[in-house]
């Protein structure tokens, strides 16, 4: 027994070859996730963080009530407590930033499966292979392409927290009542109006369902970044788990958990009917505003609004 | 058939879904079943042809699973036929550019859907403007229109709630209403009514029915409910197994059925609503016109052993009708004139009324219940016999059904006869 497939140096090889030939690509990649992520850092990095916890909890009230924007607030006020704050604002940066990268992606993807079953065939096992591949395999091709830092950390999180928000954007608009649909053709709709006026608003639970779940596997995945220094939560964790600091280990744990608690809360608040109605009246109200947004298509719309809630 | 009285049609249509689709329309052309076809295609739609004229109800019949929702998706595109033509006005509507098929969807054909159909996330006022939106109506006319369209079906004061807050019944007419406003000549309905409740779909009907008779929109109407189809239809095609069976008028259904098939189908309909008078009268055995006078009347009676007569003019307009009793007092006073012993009570009615109307006219009247047309003319008669018969669902059943009872014994007519020509009061070829 001797025969062995040699698959791995193929793959080796393979992205051997990516990474000469395509050197450009990555380069600009690396130069936008960057970009991208110093922006959001120094959004939610630079005002003191009594000024963001209040935001924060102010837009909590809003989403969901007293008692959501009171949870919000205390378990900010313990992040800083246990002294993480500069590194959980880092690693909700990683989040935005990947979760948003990952939407952008996602959602056309979810709406193309959705409208070609052929395309949904081509699509499906390839969610499943991203999805299922050990986190920690996308690292070490990601260093190899990207370095070490934040651009590894962020290229592997969007191939991982992908799967989720393709999967349910198509499940959202295949599972649009045919009828509606048919009465979009049969008043004349063109296939992009219907689109636009019936199937993303009325998958709109399901599309937000993924982007929930998108941002949620976005957090895991953003604390195994940290082995490639990707900093932030992650950081530590990687930090106490070789040094084998169990106090260090559970205050920078904890502190995931907060944020993943808070981010679920109000990424979940959007799949709702109250939060979808604030979210409608937030587009209604600022007509000027919300224009471009509210104009565009409602699937490039979701993510921005996200980031905006998050971010704000 | 030229155009202006088409307002749509359906030339040989098939629907194959699956593989080899062609392949089966031509087998299915040769006299292939479908059940035969193989594994994996299905033949929903087979060689239907019709004509919808303008300004008809024109319901397609038949249980599910027998093409018939198929069948209307095809008239306005929503399947493609797989052979076959569909024009609408006059306009070939299959195997089009997608544009100009969305053009005529626009201007020429709007739908109603089963379940209702409507944009969930929008006001009435916006689903019934719908239609009006993708035509590119700017918004302050066609809010005005919508309103108005709104206020039609009956459901003014809800423009700006959600569908999910209204009824189903009022779902469907802010379904009705959307496409009313949309303003096309062809409404194409399927099974609009079936997801309603019993009284509420009745209203609907009945309410379908007042608008076409203001509107004169030609309307398909796809049902599975005969009684439905019956009400509503002008005429009415029968589907079974993808094939149109019979087309034609209810009467015609209900009385001359195509096949067994059809015979079955329409046992169950309440034919007391779909027949009319029309359609079950016979002929009057004997009718006597003034001129006559009372021998004549009465000698007529005699004939056809009779007990009472309609007495018409030359024309057959209805005046009335005597008793054989009356005629006998009358010769036996030596009386010529019919005039004295008419009755004008005849309680005849008019030729389109249903059969549910005629059962206590038919009691009341004293002879088989005269029918007459538009102008006044008695044009038949419907006896009680025939009137039972007909209920029992057997054609031709009344057929050796018996006359009314009771004639005078026609030894008594003789003497009395005898005696008027003995005393001169009557000429000898005048009693034949």
């Amino acid at each position: 027994m001797d025969v062995r497939i040699p698959f791995g140096s193929w793959v080796e090889s393979g992205l051997d070859w990516i990474e000469h030939n395509l050197e450009w690509l990555f380069d600009l990649l690396a130069a936008v996730y960057v970009a991208l992520y110093d922006a959001v850092v120094w959004v939610v990095g630079t005002p003191p963080a009594i000024v963001v916890i209040t935001v924060l909890a102010l837009l909590a009230l809003a989403v969901r009530g007293w008692r959501f924007g009171l949870g919000t607030a205390l378990g900010l006020l313990f992040i800083v407590g246990v002294d993480q704050w500069d590194n959980a604002m880092e690693t909700l940066a990683l989040v935005v930033v990947a979760a948003f990268l990952a939407i952008v992606v996602a959602v056309p993807l979810g709406i193309w499966a959705a409208r070609s079953d052929r395309v949904s065939a081509v699509i499906k096992p390839v969610m499943d292979f991203l999805q299922t591949m050990p986190a920690f395999v996308y690292l070490i091709p990601a260093i190899g392409l990207f370095g070490i830092g934040v651009a590894p950390g962020i290229f592997a999180t969007v191939l991982f927290a992908l799967a989720p928000g393709v999967r349910l954007t198509e499940l959202g608009i295949r599972g649009v009542d045919r009828e509606v649909v048919e009465a979009g053709q049969a008043f004349g709709s063109t296939p992009g109006r219907i689109l636009r006026q019936i199937q993303l608003p009325l998958a709109m639970p399901s599309i937000m369902a993924g982007v929930n779940q998108v941002i949620m596997l976005s957090l895991s995945m953003v604390v195994i970044a940290g082995m490639v220094g990707a900093g932030g939560l992650g950081g530590d964790v990687t930090k106490s788990l070789s040094a084998l600091d169990t106090a260090l280990g559970f205050e920078a744990g904890l502190s995931v958990v907060i944020l993943a608690i808070i981010l679920d809360r109000f990424t979940g608040a959007f799949g709702t009917k109250r939060g979808l109605h604030l979210f409608r009246r937030l587009r209604a109200r600022g007509t000027s505003d919300a224009a471009a947004t509210a104009a565009s298509s409602p699937g490039a719309s979701s993510p921005t609004a996200d980031r905006e809630a998050v971010a704000a | 058939m030229n155009d202006h009285t088409t307002a749509l049609r359906a030339d040989g249509l098939y629907k194959v879904f699956g593989r080899h689709a062609d392949e089966a329309v031509i087998r299915l052309h040769q006299g292939t079943p479908r059940d035969q076809l193989g594994h994996g295609t299905t033949a929903a739609v087979i060689d239907a042809s019709f004509e919808v004229r303008r300004g008809e109800i024109f319901v397609v019949m038949g249980l599910s699973g027998s093409g018939k929702s198929t069948l209307i998706r095809m008239l306005n595109g929503l399947h493609e036929a797989t052979a076959g033509t569909v024009e609408i006005g006059g306009e070939r509507i299959t195997g089009i550019a997608p544009k100009r098929l969305r053009e005529i969807r626009r201007q020429r054909v709007s739908m109603v859907f089963q379940h209702f159909a409507l944009l969930p996330h929008r006001t009435v006022l916006d689903n019934v403007a719908y239609g009006l939106e993708i035509q590119g109506v700017a918004r302050p006319e066609r809010d005005a229109r919508a309103r108005e369209v709104t206020q039609i079906v009956g459901l003014a004061g809800w423009e700006d709630k959600l569908p999910g807050q209204l009824s189903g019944g009022m779902q469907q007419r802010v379904g009705l209403a959307r496409a009313l406003a949309a303003d096309t000549d062809v409404l194409l309905m399927d099974e609009a009514f079936s997801a309603l409740d019993p009284l509420i779909r009745r209203e609907m009907q009945e309410q379908l029915l007042e608008l076409q008779a203001t509107l004169g929109k030609t309307i398909v109407f796809i049902t599975h409910d005969l009684n439905e189809a019956m009400f509503l239809g002008d005429r009415i095609a029968v589907m079974r197994d993808g094939r149109i069976v019979q087309v034609g008028t209810p009467e015609e259904i209900l009385t001359d059925p195509a096949n067994e098939y059809v015979e079955q189908f329409v046992q169950d309909v309440d034919r007391t609503r779909v027949l009319t008078a029309e359609s079950v009268m016979r002929k009057p055995r004997a009718v006597v016109h003034p001129a006559a006078g009372a021998h004549g009347a009465l000698q007529a009676m005699r004939d056809e052993q009779l007990s009472a007569v309609y007495v018409t003019q030359r024309d057959r307009t209805l005046v009335g009708w005597v008793s054989d009793r009356d005629a006998l007092d009358a010769v036996r006073r030596g009386e010529r004139s019919l005039d004295g012993i008419v009755r004008p009570d005849h309680g005849a009615v008019a030729h389109d009324t249903p059969l549910a109307e005629l059962f206590i006219p038919a009691l009341e009247a004293q002879l088989p219940l005269g029918v007459t047309d538009s102008r006044g003319r008695l044009v038949g008669v419907v006896p009680r016999v025939t009137l039972l018969a007909t209920l029992g669902g057997e054609p031709g059943a009344d057929a050796q059904a018996s006359p009314r009872p009771d004639p005078l014994p026609a030894a008594v007519v003789d003497r009395a006869l005898e005696a008027a020509v003995d005393s001169g009061a009557l000429d000898a070829e005048e009693a034949i």
